[in-house]
């Protein structure tokens, strides 16, 4: 139905007076219009829900809105880069900075590690069960958060968990994972990496099809080591895929903030909260305006690294 | 071929490994049916003693059954209107040239890069003006349109061979009916990546339903389970675990189901 005034169009078109110029100018014109009605549906609630959204948020983080102004966005003051001054010289805020940074420094590269060698493992080493493995390395990534969070921290009870059961038969006395400031944002960074890797698995499963399997053979009749072969043949080959691994893997990390939200409120002392969780803490605080600013800072970073990560790929 | 000298040693390492990895499932489904008293033993038991279904009773003296219902209803729309909505933009930005369509197209990739809190805010601040907040559509509407859904239709549609779209034109179909009977029968395996994709994304989606699904007649699973847990049934671990089940058995059938579709999926959009 949505057809109607196309189909209708075109036979206006005199036959042999379709003289190519106008013929395609008109044509032109009918396939703008088409790409635009197409593109309408999608556009207009775009701008209503994210663009306009993305857009008030960095108003708002130049604001002193809070959670009274609901109502009336557009009452509220200037306060030019009071927010971010606040977001700087608050402890917490730079707490949930350096947790971000140990959390993203620590699990981007354990997720591509364990990524990589299970994709290794299945698209070389073995020829039966193969999507077994797959679907149960990827079980997890499909999996709710909230459930994740009762399981693992059923898993990680200091008294009868299985985790701290299992070292007690090695003679270890386990530690409270998460009420253990030492322990805590390493047990997220594993909770993090066992949820994870899955996707980056799968992900390299399809980059190592692009590896030329005459060059290993080759390479290995002149002696080459599976390591040698692996660093100057493998690695080369799946660089691009690596690059794109590498760069989703730290926008999401850099984002960390489910797995604290539901395992430890940011606890035990500040020790998991991070920088998005902290943000999320303001919104709930009713500082709008704090709360944007912050998530605004996020955002500078994300874009930052994933520039840098683009130059050091690119380089050789 | 070189690779395949000691496959039983990497089978064994694989299989550890899938082992460590499911555990915390296989441990909650055998959780799920024990009693309170058992699952507080120490040490724990592996197989329920006397397994009983009475936690998942527990659960659904609660209105589960209610809470399901709004979680596949909130997917099923989400779903649906990211198949249509970002197929339609998606071929139009794949194979038709009109005004602005770079400029929106930037657009949209640079939103694949802005932190869900940005827009956060602005978007709560929305539903509540608009007088929906605690209302099943204000779960489903910020969701409709995602930056990756287009990005990855129009990956899909770009594949496709233009020489279908001049057919057409020469047979003298419109533009528009091009795009409904020509290109969007061929498009069954991107949406099959596509709508599992968002269905799982909706059905897992906790954040937003915890914030703006103020009143238990618009809870969905993962909010009502997040709630129970924090609440003073937070070492009630036989509920707990139940609920967990409940959440991610469904998820898992529809998975397992879907899988190949669902790698394939995610692989091709991860190389291009």
């Amino acid at each position: 139905m949505t057809a109607s005034p196309d189909t209708r169009a075109e036979p206006q078109i005199p036959r042999g007076a379709g003289s190519p110029p106008r013929g395609r100018s008109r044509r032109a014109a009918g396939e703008a219009r088409a790409g635009l009605l197409l593109s309408l549906p999608f556009l207009v609630l775009f701008l209503v829900f994210i663009a306009w959204p993305v857009l008030q948020s960095m108003i708002m983080s130049f604001t002193d809105m809070r959670i009274s102004d609901i109502r009336t966005p557009f009452a509220v003051e200037f306060v030019g880069l009071e927010n971010y001054r606040t977001a700087f010289s608050d402890p917490v805020f730079r707490r949930a900075a350096a947790n971000t940074a140990i959390f993203v420094l620590l699990g981007v590269p354990l997720t591509i590690t364990a990524g990589l060698a299970a994709a290794l493992a299945l698209d070389r080493g073995v020829s039966r069960l193969r999507s077994v493995f797959r679907i149960g390395f990827y079980t997890p990534v499909i999996t709710s958060i909230v459930a994740v969070a009762v399981v693992w921290r059923f898993l990680l009870q200091p008294e009868n968990g299985l985790v701290n059961t299992v070292l007690g038969w090695v003679g270890i006395d386990g530690p409270n994972w998460l009420g253990d400031e030492r322990t805590a944002l390493l047990s997220l960074v594993a909770m993090a990496v066992w949820r994870n890797f899955g996707t980056s698995m799968v992900i390299f499963l399809a980059g190592l099809q692009a590896v030329d399997r005459q060059l290993h053979e080759a390479a290995a009749l002149d002696g080459a080591g599976r390591w040698q072969r692996f660093r100057h043949i493998t690695l080369p080959s799946i660089r691009p895929t690596m690059l794109f691994v590498l760069v989703t893997t730290s926008i999401g990390y850099l984002q960390f903030f489910e797995e604290p939200f539901v395992m430890t409120s940011g606890g035990p002392l500040n020790a998991t909260i991070s920088a998005s969780m902290y943000t999320y803490n303001q919104f709930g605080f009713g500082n709008y305006g704090v709360a944007g600013a912050m998530a605004y800072l996020t955002f500078l970073v994300i874009a930052l690294v994933t520039l840098l990560q683009f130059r050091l790929m690119r380089e050789k | 071929m070189i690779e395949r000298r000691r496959p039983v040693i990497t089978y064994l390492v694989l299989t550890a490994f899938l082992l460590l990895v499911i555990t915390p499932f296989i441990w909650m489904v055998l959780g799920s049916l024990k009693s309170q008293g058992e699952l507080l033993q120490v040490p724990p038991t592996w197989l329920p003693e006397q397994p009983t279904l009475d936690n998942f009773q527990r659960l659904f003296e609660r209105p589960f059954g209610r809470y399901f219902w709004n979680s596949t209803v909130v997917a099923v729309a989400v779903t649906v209107g990211n198949l249509v909505f970002s197929s339609m933009f998606g071929y139009a930005l794949a194979h038709l040239s009109f005004p602005g369509k770079k400029i929106l197209f930037a657009l949209v990739l640079a939103c694949l890069m802005i932190p869900g809190l940005v827009t956060f805010i602005p978007q709560y601040v929305l539903v509540v003006n608009m007088g929906i907040a605690g209302t099943l559509p204000a779960l489903i509407l910020p969701f409709l349109v995602q930056p990756f859904s287009v990005f990855l239709m129009r990956q899909f549609f770009l594949g496709l061979p233009r020489e279908l779209l001049e057919a057409g034109r020469i047979d003298g179909v419109g533009e528009i009916a091009i795009f409904f009977r020509i290109y969007l029968p061929l498009a069954g395996p991107a949406f099959a990546t596509l709508g599992i994709l968002t269905f799982l994304g909706s059905w897992n989606n906790f954040l937003w339903p915890l914030v703006v699904a103020s009143s238990e007649r618009t809870y969905t699973l993962p909010v009502a389970l997040a709630l129970i847990s924090t609440g003073q049934n937070q070492t009630d671990y036989g509920l707990l675990l139940a609920g967990a089940t409940l959440i991610v058995l469904p998820i898992l059938v529809v998975f397992l189901f879907f899988q190949r579709h669902f790698i394939q999926g995610i692989a091709t959009t991860g190389i291009k």
